[in-house]
């Protein structure tokens, strides 16, 4: 991983950002960079962080408040997200007869019952 | 190229605060880090971002309006966006706190993709938490106890049973997750894997063993030692045996659990010359057997007949 960014280059490159909300959003750690040499190290996930941020305050008017919410469910979102996918992956890693079956029975779960 | 306005719904002389309003209003809706996995929301969005930042910059506009640029072109520079690393292992990073996966997850995503108890109104029994242990050969068919320690941090005392098998499932009854509503707690299951032995190996309820025994002990028989899972015990080899020759310890094997009764221990004979010395070269060289047979008579066929 490369070396990060410092926080210029974060204001610079987030059109509309002010630094100081970028320093509160550090304060109240909804962004949580690296750290080096007494200052913030952003890497490429830290920056979409802080322009998701920025986009749910200044585009959608979530404010302050509710912020920790909304970025609360988005990493559960996220999370779920993540597990889903290494579940499928595992799923479609796994040799073709166990694979078959996992797929049927989530097939069949997902099919209204038979009429008899 | 769609026309910005169109995109937003807003009129030709609309009013910067309507077009902010409207975006924001279909932002809401579209956001593709708000909506992962969604193609259409994401198109939308894309649309809906385009022909507000055409339509929010007085300029642009106004050159759009003349007819001199059009809706194309003024799509931004595509960033890393959130659900680009959101998604990806560094997303963990930002988690909501679960980590890695738990057998929980597990238990309520399998629970409610096939259809299982989903956690809906009334008592519902706790769900089962899934472990498992290594234990030694001597320990699965004698059994014991093991203090397991948990993931979080608790333990869980577990008794093995006698006998105990590779691959066997072991159910503590309300040792699992705590139940809702007043419901049952779940069950912990365990499974158990055992460790080969270096010289024992069992067949159900029966166990056997290799036994190196002497020329001598072999021709002229003895009492020799037998380590069997319960500790050594002493066994007469008759006079006569032979390397192969199979000898039964009653009794020694799996001990009885359940309705199974005790199993046998069964050692076979391995003879064992080792080093021969001056006295046994000097006699095998004098020495003339009564009978020649030819212990690999009938080994002709090279493949087993079918």
């Amino acid at each position: 991983m490369s070396e990060g960014v410092t926080i210029e280059v974060v204001i610079a490159e987030v059109a509309g950002l002010a630094r100081a909300d970028l320093e509160r959003w550090l304060a109240l750690e909804w962004v949580r960079p690296a750290r080096a040499g007494g200052g913030w190290r952003f890497h490429g996930i830290d920056i979409a962080r802080v322009r998701l941020i920025h986009e749910l305050a200044s585009d959608l008017l979530v404010d302050e408040e509710a912020m920790p919410v909304v970025l609360s469910l988005l990493d559960q979102l996220y999370d779920a997200r993540r597990r889903m996918r290494a579940l499928a992956e595992a799923i479609a890693a796994a040799p073709e007869g166990p694979r078959r079956a996992v797929l049927e029975c989530i097939a069949a779960a997902q099919e209204p019952p038979n009429q008899l | 190229m769609k026309d910005p306005y169109d995109v937003l719904g807003v009129a030709r002389d609309a009013g910067q605060d309507e077009i902010r309003r409207a975006y924001r209003r279909l932002a809401k809706d579209h956001h593709p880090d708000l909506n992962p996995g969604n193609a259409a929301a994401e198109a939308r969005f894309k649309d809906v971002s385009a022909a507000y930042h055409l339509l929010s910059d007085a300029d642009q506009r106004a050159r759009f309006d003349r007819g001199e640029i059009d809706a194309e072109g003024q799509e931004r520079a595509r960033h890393g966006t959130w659900r680009d690393y959101a998604e990806t292992g560094e997303g963990a990073r930002y988690g909501g706190g679960g980590g890695a996966w738990t057998t929980d997850d597990l238990e309520a995503m399998f629970g409610s993709m096939f259809g299982g108890g989903g956690r809906r109104g009334g008592p519902g029994r706790g769900q089962d938490r899934h472990y498992s242990m290594t234990i030694g050969f001597v320990e699965a068919v004698a059994g014991g106890t093991r203090r397991l320690s948990l993931p979080d941090g608790g333990t869980l005392d577990v008794r093995i049973p006698p006998g105990t098998e590779d691959g066997q499932m072991l159910r503590l009854r309300g040792k699992g997750g705590v139940g809702w509503n007043g419901g049952p707690a779940g069950d912990a299951l365990i499974r158990v894997s055992v460790t080969p032995h270096r010289f024992f190996t069992r067949e159900g309820q029966d166990i056997r063993l290799d036994l190196p025994v002497t020329l001598a002990e072999a021709v002229l028989g003895g009492q020799v030692e037998v380590p069997t899972p319960g500790g050594a015990v002493r066994m007469r080899v008759p006079a006569g045996s032979d390397s192969g020759t199979v000898l039964r310890l009653r009794g020694r094997g799996v001990a009885a659990h359940g309705t199974a009764a005790a199993g046998d221990l069964y050692a076979t004979l391995r003879v064992v010359i080792g080093k021969a010395d001056p006295a046994l070269e000097a006699f095998l060289r004098g020495w003339t057997p009564e009978e020649t047979p030819d212990p690999r008579a009938g080994m002709t066929e090279t493949e087993v007949p079918s």
